[in-house]
């Protein structure tokens, strides 16, 4: 780009007063504020792995996936595919087999993510029709070889039964729907404000799958047992 | 002639010995202090090897040294393979060998040798003492120190670590001359060279240079963080710009000699503005003047020169986290424009001083102490004050549109009618017609 092209838009820096000019006033403030921040300021630093930074929103962040269990402990997964195929980084292997009940055609007889391959884009959560894969606030995630980040399906749903009580699944957070509180509230304020002043699940829990109890969603009508 | 060898010997060992460890800890203490400045902690893990004792991290120079150390010894395939190696020997040893005239206390008492060693004089605590060109000495050091970074730069053969090297050339040597007049006046004002000398005659008269001459202090200040390639005026490596400026293809030994080689320069300022400005080893009403000293006050003459010296580099390591890196031309224009004139300005205020100065005190009737020091902080306030008039700024660096054409004025703020001035840049979507009207 040349000097004198006509889509450069020129900005005038700042005129210098004669403090300026001096450079007294700046050599002042930059060792003031050297100064300030050596000896008043707190220390930020976190030591690892003594402590951890909280993670403020657990629901919301994108850690180490789960396969989550429905209430007879069979796995949720119904072997659809849509996850491995909406996965941008192809790290998501699932076998599928004929289902021994009678709620659901296929199950996943194989379910492997490859925790190397993957990006934690939480897209396979975004995908997933029946809330069973989703990503939890586990992050520290370290492996001794290659073979060993591969997550099969045991390994999921161990992270599953570890992190379900800090993370329950979406609709376990049931009691967050607007209709609820609003109700419960008096009806002083609206129900969306309420949700956003919980401060947990913030914009997630105006997602339908949020907000809504599974079985009263339209396309699950009749299909539970 | 045995114990004076002895007694070099000895003082080299004491110097390089304290030096490498000063220079290792440095490090550490510049890493604390930049962690600190930025609300972080700093190094605080590595302490006693294969134990759990941390020490704070004061393990970690021994850490740092080791892995150095153990790096592997690779020679990168488009160096100059003899230049390669060169530049930071080059580095490393001009800048322990200035050293040698530089003293780090004042002188131990006489009488505890043995009378059959034949050693007469007190031992002065500086490895050559006595040398009458000591500051042309330390000069010539530093300005050999020049070729480490210049010959580093073009024998890697890489453009970041070429540039690297260019701009310390024109830098080092730009700075040389401030700092040069810087010490005229000092000289003026002790009648030697010899640091020992200079220290001596400010220990007699209780003022010490920066009271004196502050403005001898300001350039030769500014002049020394820049011949020591630290912040605001480390443009040689500027690691945000060149990678790593002139030491981008070092590593291992090399790259530690590097390192080492600047941080003694760094440590070689402190010296020479605390020997130079403040007095080196004196300090009123401790270590008084005199030449015969006992045990207590020779090690308390090292204890305060020693102080003075981290103080010093204490304000270095500060400085680098308070202001901004300078722009290559602002660098240029303060060294040429601002730093030099002053400099100047010193010396002449010093040499009118030396010839008229004592008689001038004397018919006004104070002290002549009090009037130097009024005249000296006269002299810098004006001369600042001057230099803010007349320098121009170098805030904006944008190219001249009307350079070459002759006639037209610098005219961008105050042409009228936008797109009428071919010089002037027009605004984004202005009529097609302005859009296709030549531009020159």
């Amino acid at each position: 780009m040349k000097p004198d092209d006509p889509n450069i838009r020129w900005v005038e820096p700042p005129k210098l007063g004669m403090l300026g000019k001096s450079y007294l006033m700046l050599f002042l403030q930059g060792l003031t504020t050297a100064l300030r921040h050596l000896f008043f300021h707190k220390k930020i630093t976190l030591q690892s792995p003594e402590g951890r930074h909280a993670i403020v929103d657990p629901p919301r962040y994108r850690g180490v996936h789960r396969l989550n269990l429905d209430e007879q402990g069979r796995v949720k997964c119904v072997a659809c595919f849509l996850c491995s195929t909406a996965c941008p980084a192809h790290c998501i292997d699932i076998v599928a087999e004929r289902s021994p009940w009678p709620d659901r055609e296929k199950y996943p007889k194989v379910f492997n993510i490859d925790e190397l391959r993957c990006i934690f884009c939480g897209m396979c959560e975004q995908a997933c029709p029946v809330e069973a894969i989703e990503l939890t606030s586990f992050y520290d995630l370290t492996g001794k070889s290659r073979e060993e980040m591969i997550f099969d399906k045991e390994k999921l749903i161990s992270v599953y039964r570890e992190t379900k009580d800090r993370e329950p699944m979406p609709s376990a957070r049931i009691p967050l729907a607007p209709r609820e509180v609003s109700s419960a509230a008096g009806g002083e304020e609206s129900g969306e404000h309420r949700v956003k002043g919980e401060g947990r699940a913030g914009p997630l829990a105006e997602r339908e799958e949020y907000v809504k109890p599974l079985a009263e969603r339209e396309e699950y009508k009749g299909e539970q047992p | 002639m045995l114990p004076i060898l002895l007694e070099s010997l000895l003082k080299i060992a004491l110097v390089v010995g304290g030096l490498m460890t000063a220079a290792a800890y440095l490090v550490l203490g510049e890493r604390w202090i930049a962690a600190w400045i930025q609300d972080r902690v700093g190094p605080n893990r590595a302490g006693v090897p294969l134990t759990r004792l941390r020490l704070f991290g004061l393990g970690q120079p021994m850490a740092d040294g080791v892995k150095f150390l153990f790096k592997a010894e690779f020679t990168p395939a488009q160096v100059d393979k003899a230049l390669y190696f060169v530049a930071p020997v080059t580095i490393f040893v001009t800048a322990l060998a200035a050293f040698a005239v530089v003293p780090f206390g004042s002188v131990l008492p006489t009488g505890w040798l043995p009378a059959s060693w034949g050693v007469s004089e007190p031992i002065r605590l500086v490895i050559a003492p006595g040398i009458d060109v000591g500051m042309i000495y330390v000069f010539a050091m530093g300005s050999i120190a020049v070729y480490g970074v210049v010959l580093g730069g073009w024998a890697s053969n890489n453009k970041y670590s070429f540039l690297g090297g260019m701009r310390s050339s024109a830098q080092l040597i730009s700075y040389e001359l401030p700092m040069g007049l810087g010490i005229l006046g000092i000289v003026l004002a002790s009648g030697s060279l010899r640091l020992e000398s200079i220290i001596q005659r400010q220990a007699d008269t209780g003022l010490w240079n920066v009271f004196g001459q502050p403005l001898g202090l300001l350039v030769f200040g500014v002049a020394s963080f820049a011949e020591a390639s630290r912040l605001p005026f480390d443009l040689p490596e500027a690691e945000q710009e060149l990678v790593g400026g002139y030491h981008t293809e070092y590593f291992g030994v090399k790259l530690l000699m590097y390192l080492v080689g600047e941080y003694l320069h760094m440590v070689m300022a402190a010296f020479l503005i605390v020997i130079l400005f403040f007095g080196g080893w004196h300090f009123w009403g401790l270590t008084g003047s005199s030449d015969v000293v006992t045990w207590p006050v020779a090690a308390l003459r090292v204890v305060v020169l020693a102080t003075k010296v981290l103080a010093v580099i204490f304000f270095f390591m500060l400085a680098r986290w308070s202001w901004a890196r300078f722009r290559y031309d602002q660098l240029m224009s303060l060294a040429w424009l601002v730093m030099l004139p002053l400099g100047m300005v010193n010396v002449a205020y010093m040499a009118v001083w030396a010839e008229y100065g004592p008689r001038l005190a004397r018919w006004f009737g104070v002290p002549e102490a009090a009037a130097m020091t009024a005249a000296g902080w006269a002299v810098l306030l004006a001369a600042w004050l001057v230099a803010t008039l007349l320098v121009p700024s170098r805030s904006d660096n944008r190219p001249r549109l009307d350079a070459g054409k002759g006639t037209v004025p610098f005219s961008w703020q105050t042409s009228s009618t936008p797109g009428s001035d071919p010089s002037m840049p027009r605004k984004l979507g202005q009529s097609p017609e302005a859009e296709e009207m030549p531009l020159r």
